[in-house]
């Protein structure tokens, strides 16, 4: 399992006034503490970043792979900045990755650069339109995005596929629907395709205490139908896979020796798998 | 072999709620989808008040306004018309004027109306504020305690203001409605927080906010909907309380209820329109789940009493 450290991210406060700054300090401890946690990736995400954004990407990869020597995930619509961020990342550490193309034609070009850089790109499967309605709408889309990419000369081992995971506060129907996803998508090409989520969207919108609990069961739940890497918390999913064993009898429905536990991860269970309906204090019920 | 229809069971029902003192009334009580006598228990038809105003109902359209002409001045008298001349299951009192953007009538003002209809009626009451957050939750806590004794529905709890309005509800032993946006997780985050206060869930009603045909009705159908779903086939206890369509409010203030059949002939007749318009909205709800509603017209409440009639 890669899980790229999702903390570099210009919509936390702290990251962003170091941006703004080109404060290196904030930056490099943040990605000292993810890499430590177990991030196999570092994820920059500098925004739109319409304005000196090329400047930013390469301040970013640059400022990042000086005290970790790790590939970073270069996160911005902007292409011009991809493309800068992609000449001085020091491959020797890692294959970056390009976060993201779509089926949105105005994100194919993403594909161009993940060709002429030999690297590693996420495939968000959503379109032009609204939101896929279900596992089946992302793997068809899922397809469109595999042919894009042998069409710009991409291999397909380079193409992560992101089902788009929903908050499950408002659309708790999609949680599950993104489960079956990732298991759809891998079916799709032998070998496996590869998968990718933005983990910590499941939570976004839920009471802070809780948000860590979603996060873990819910990677958990991904992570044992194939999930290839995770955009997350690095703490969190380090805790997370220490809490597997438990994790998998309680769903097998065996009892485990933490009652407490057992029931927040069954509570957890139910809502994900939309089997109760979702409340900010389900945990209470 | 021969023919056997498959049925559908459930492990969940509704609870039934019965309010009232002099005349009782029961609403909700079944375990299966609305009017599905052919699978489950449906031991109670759905209960529809008449709406009536603690003030004039001068922004009512005239065609469900003249309805009331003669009665509608003095609340005592129109409560009396409704049971008496129309025959109303229950009645509903509006505190609309007590909001403070209309008459901002005081809490002790609305305290004297609510007493003087409870003494006036046999019917069960249920006594809705002004759907302002503040001031209902300074006059419904009054007026639930003027009512103690009554067992009547007091409304509306909203997120913002559930903890006065439900403690009141509860000291006086009302029943209470629970309203939320139009989202189905907030409504029952609403339930839990009104049952972790100590309010009983067996005594809630909940209001998922209504909307009429034509304008978003769908949305309150499919929240609804779910929220049944969700008491009957996943057993969830705080979304077993029986539903609120509160419709009348919701029709009449849209412009097909309104507007002139000069200005648009082939709209038909106004009055008509208007009295289909409530009653098609609230069967709808009817069928999504509603078991008390809340309407205005008399005709309109003549034809969802006979749709009853034929499902039940």
């Amino acid at each position: 399992m890669l899980v790229i450290g999702e903390k570099l991210s210009i919509i936390a406060k702290r990251v962003r006034e170091a941006m703004e700054k080109r404060e290196k300090g904030p930056i490099q401890e943040i990605a000292k503490r993810q890499a430590e946690e177990g991030a196999g990736m570092i994820d920059a995400n500098i925004g739109p970043a319409e304005d000196g954004g090329e400047e930013l990407m390469e301040w970013m990869v640059t400022t990042i792979q000086e005290t970790v020597h790790l590939p970073v995930c270069l996160d911005t619509t902007n292409y011009g900045a991809i493309e800068a961020g992609l000449k001085v990342h020091n491959n020797d550490y890692g294959v970056p990755m390009i976060n993201s193309t779509s089926n949105d034609p105005e994100r194919f070009s993403m594909l161009e650069l993940a060709a002429k850089y030999n690297c590693l790109i996420i495939g968000l499967t959503v379109g032009k339109g609204g939101l896929p309605a279900d596992e089946e709408e992302r793997a068809a889309i899922a397809a469109e995005i595999m042919a894009r990419a042998m069409e710009y000369g991409v291999p397909l081992e380079n193409l992560y596929l992101d089902p788009l995971v929903l908050q499950i506060a408002t659309t708790q129907e999609q949680a599950i629907k993104v489960v079956r996803a990732v298991e759809m998508f891998q079916q799709l090409n032998e070998p496996p395709m590869k998968t990718v989520v933005g983990l910590s969207n499941i939570s976004n919108g839920c009471p802070k205490h809780i948000r860590p609990i979603l996060n873990k069961y819910y990677f958990l739940m991904l992570e044992r139908v194939g999930l290839t890497a995770a955009i997350a918390d690095a703490a969190e999913m380090k805790e997370a896979l220490e809490e597997k064993a438990d994790f998998e009898k309680v769903l097998r429905g065996e009892e485990i020796e933490d009652r407490e536990k057992m029931v927040v991860m069954k509570k957890t269970i139910d809502v994900i798998e939309g089997n109760t309906l979702y409340a900010h204090s389900y945990l209470e019920m | 072999m021969g023919y056997e229809a498959v049925k559908e069971s459930f492990s969940g029902g509704v609870f039934p709620v019965r309010i009232g003192k002099e005349k009782e009334e029961v609403f909700g009580g079944e375990n299966t989808l609305p009017f599905h006598k052919f699978e489950g228990e449906v031991p109670n038809r759905p209960l529809i008040a008449y709406e009536i105003q603690d003030v004039a109902p001068e922004e009512w359209p005239e065609t469900v306004r003249t309805v009331y002409e003669g009665v509608s001045e003095d609340p005592v008298k129109w409560a009396r018309h409704c049971e008496e001349e129309l025959g109303a299951r229950a009645i509903a009192l509006r505190l609309v004027g007590t909001h403070p953007d209309g008459k901002d009538l005081t809490a002790e003002e609305a305290v004297k109306t609510v007493t003087s209809v409870l003494e006036a009626v046999k019917a069960p009451v249920i006594i809705l504020g002004s759907n302002h957050v503040e001031k209902d939750s300074e006059v419904l806590p009054r007026v639930a305690e003027a009512a103690k004794g009554y067992n009547c529905v007091i409304g509306k709890a909203q997120e913002a203001n559930y903890k006065t309005i439900a403690a009141a509800a509860m000291a006086n032993d009302h029943k209470l409605i629970a309203m939320s946006e139009l989202d189905i997780n907030l409504s029952k985050q609403l339930n839990i927080l009104l049952t972790q206060m100590g309010f009983a869930k067996e005594k809630l009603i909940t209001d998922p906010m209504c909307s009429a045909l034509g304008y978003g009705l769908e949305y309150t159908y499919s929240v609804m909907e779910r929220i049944r779903l969700a008491a009957l086939a996943q057993n969830d206890e705080v979304m077993q309380p029986p539903m609120l369509g509160d419709v009348g409010m919701y029709v009449w203030k849209i412009k097909e209820v309104q507007a002139p059949e000069e200005v648009l002939p082939e709209w038909g007749s106004v009055e008509e329109r208007g009295i289909l318009w409530e009653a098609l909205t609230a069967t709808s709800l009817m069928l999504a789940g509603a078991e008390l509603l809340i309407m205005r017209h008399p005709k309109a409440v003549e034809m969802v009493e006979k749709f009853v009639d034929e499902l039940i």
